[in-house]
């Protein structure tokens, strides 16, 4: 796994959703508390590996779940 | 003993149930989605698989539309005070629940018009009176899917029809029929689901929501509580996004783990199988209680019209003497007098003395009711 990348979410409820859609697609995901440099919007994020961004963007496009931003981690 | 209070609320709870509210506190105490740690993260998630069991238990595809709240009153009362505004036009049945009544007339007083449509005497609807009073003007309409007091079921697809042609949304309480009666909200055009979690889904009590359908915009819908969400924390103004919009305050997450537990235990039975169940126990309640002279049955006599709700009186005994002696010469345990509907009873013409309510549920068994039949037969003679 190389670069993480974090979607960010404008409730937690789809925080929860997109969680629940990435682990049946057998995604490596976690939950993390928003950094705070991107957003205050939702206090918890989704960090996923950066080379599955489009897989991860389709997944959550397919099952309507509603997202804020993607961005790459910088640490 | 026998309990025949399941419209009160449902008794017992599923173990599936407790034991998933005792998990919850043992190991996701945490408080849902507002801190990012594990405990916090833990509880959310319980959260929303209750959120997502509801969605698919009423055939909703977006679990964002499912707003918990403490009750199926505060679900109503959300709704009701959400959406009227003073000159707006309501319409109503005769057999609601007093959690539709009161705030319906509280508006009434700041300016909202309320009709008030009579049912017949078994709390059928008069469809002909319905279709009259609701007009191009109203903007709501709000019915129960069945009374708490007889069980007459309303026909919502119809009532739905009706309020969508004249531009209005409709609003059902489904106090007594979520678990009991198969409800598929986009299919049955209704536009609010107020739910409660403690009867049919056999949940805990403080548990309920209002589902949100599809054709309704938020926008239209004012929030009753405003407060912290847990997201735009910078904005002192209520965020838009559903459910944030309606859930302010920390939701009762424990109530809440044991309500998915209950809703996924109905589903696992199935809620056809349920009402299935629950018409086979009426129909023997019902043939072994009419045959008993001086008993007084309320209601529709069609099972299909009706829900596993059983109102009585015993002539010449008061409903209170009679729910006595149930419980302390039988151990039947059941409810009487009003049940937080007078417009009901007026209804039905048992005012203001009211019934007798046997209502049974999924513990109940045949055995059970040839006891509470039997035991009738000597109550329904007087003392002495």
């Amino acid at each position: 796994m190389g670069k993480f990348g974090v979607i960010l979410f404008h409730t937690n409820t789809s925080a929860m959703q997109a969680e629940a859609v990435l682990i049946r697609a057998k995604q490596e995901i976690k939950l993390i508390p928003t950094p705070r440099e991107l957003s205050s919007d939702c206090g918890i994020s989704l960090r996923f590996d950066w080379d599955y961004k489009s897989e991860v963007e389709a997944l959550l496009q397919r099952s309507k779940v509603d997202f804020a931003g993607i961005h790459p981690l910088s640490i | 003993m026998i309990y025949l209070d399941y419209a009160a609320t449902s008794w017992p709870k599923p173990k599936e149930v407790w034991r998933a509210m005792s998990d919850f506190m043992e190991n996701s105490g945490g408080n849902p989605g507002r801190s990012g740690h594990r405990l916090s993260i833990s509880a959310a998630r319980i959260v929303f698989n209750a959120r997502e069991a509801v969605a698919n238990l009423f055939h909703v595809s977006d679990p964002l539309r499912v707003i918990f709240t403490a009750n199926v009153t505060h679900a109503l009362n959300l709704a009701i005070c959400g959406i009227l505004k003073p000159g707006d036009h309501v319409v109503t049945s005769s057999i609601e629940h007093n959690s539709v009544m009161r705030p319906l007339r509280a508006l009434e007083k700041e300016g909202v018009k309320l009709t008030v449509v009579q049912c017949k005497t078994d709390g059928c609807l008069d469809l002909k009176a319905w279709r009259a009073a609701v007009t191009p003007g109203t903007r709501l309409v709000v019915v129960t899917h069945a009374s708490n007091v007889m069980g007459t079921l309303l026909p919502i697809k119809e009532i739905a029809s009706i309020a969508h042609q004249a531009g209005a949304l409709i609003l059902v309480d489904s106090a007594q029929t979520a678990g009991v009666i198969p409800i598929d909200q986009p299919a049955m055009g209704i536009d609010l689901l107020a739910f409660t979690g403690h009867k049919g889904l056999y949940g805990p009590t403080g548990t309920g929501g209002l589902v949100i359908g599809e054709g309704v915009d938020p926008s239209e819908l004012r929030p009753v509580v405003r407060g912290g969400t847990g997201s735009r924390s910078e904005y002192e103004e209520q965020p838009d996004m559903l459910p944030d919009k309606y859930e302010s305050g920390t939701v009762n997450s424990v109530g809440i783990a044991g309500l998915g537990a209950g809703v996924r235990w109905v589903q696992s039975i199935g809620v056809e199988s349920i009402r299935a169940r629950e018409e086979e126990l009426n129909e023997q309640f019902l043939s072994g209680l009419q045959n008993i002279p001086g008993i007084t049955l309320y209601g529709p006599p069609n099972q299909e019209e009706r829900t596993a709700v059983v109102s009585c009186r015993v002539a010449g005994q008061n409903v209170s003497e009679v729910g006595l002696r149930l419980d302390d010469d039988f151990g039947i345990l059941c409810r009487v007098g009003l049940h937080c509907a007078p417009s009901a009873h007026k209804t039905i013409g048992t005012f203001p003395e009211g019934t007798i309510r046997l209502a049974p549920g999924i513990f109940t068994s045949p055995d059970d009711i040839r006891t509470v039949i039997a035991a009738f037969k000597k109550a329904s003679k007087p003392h002495g």
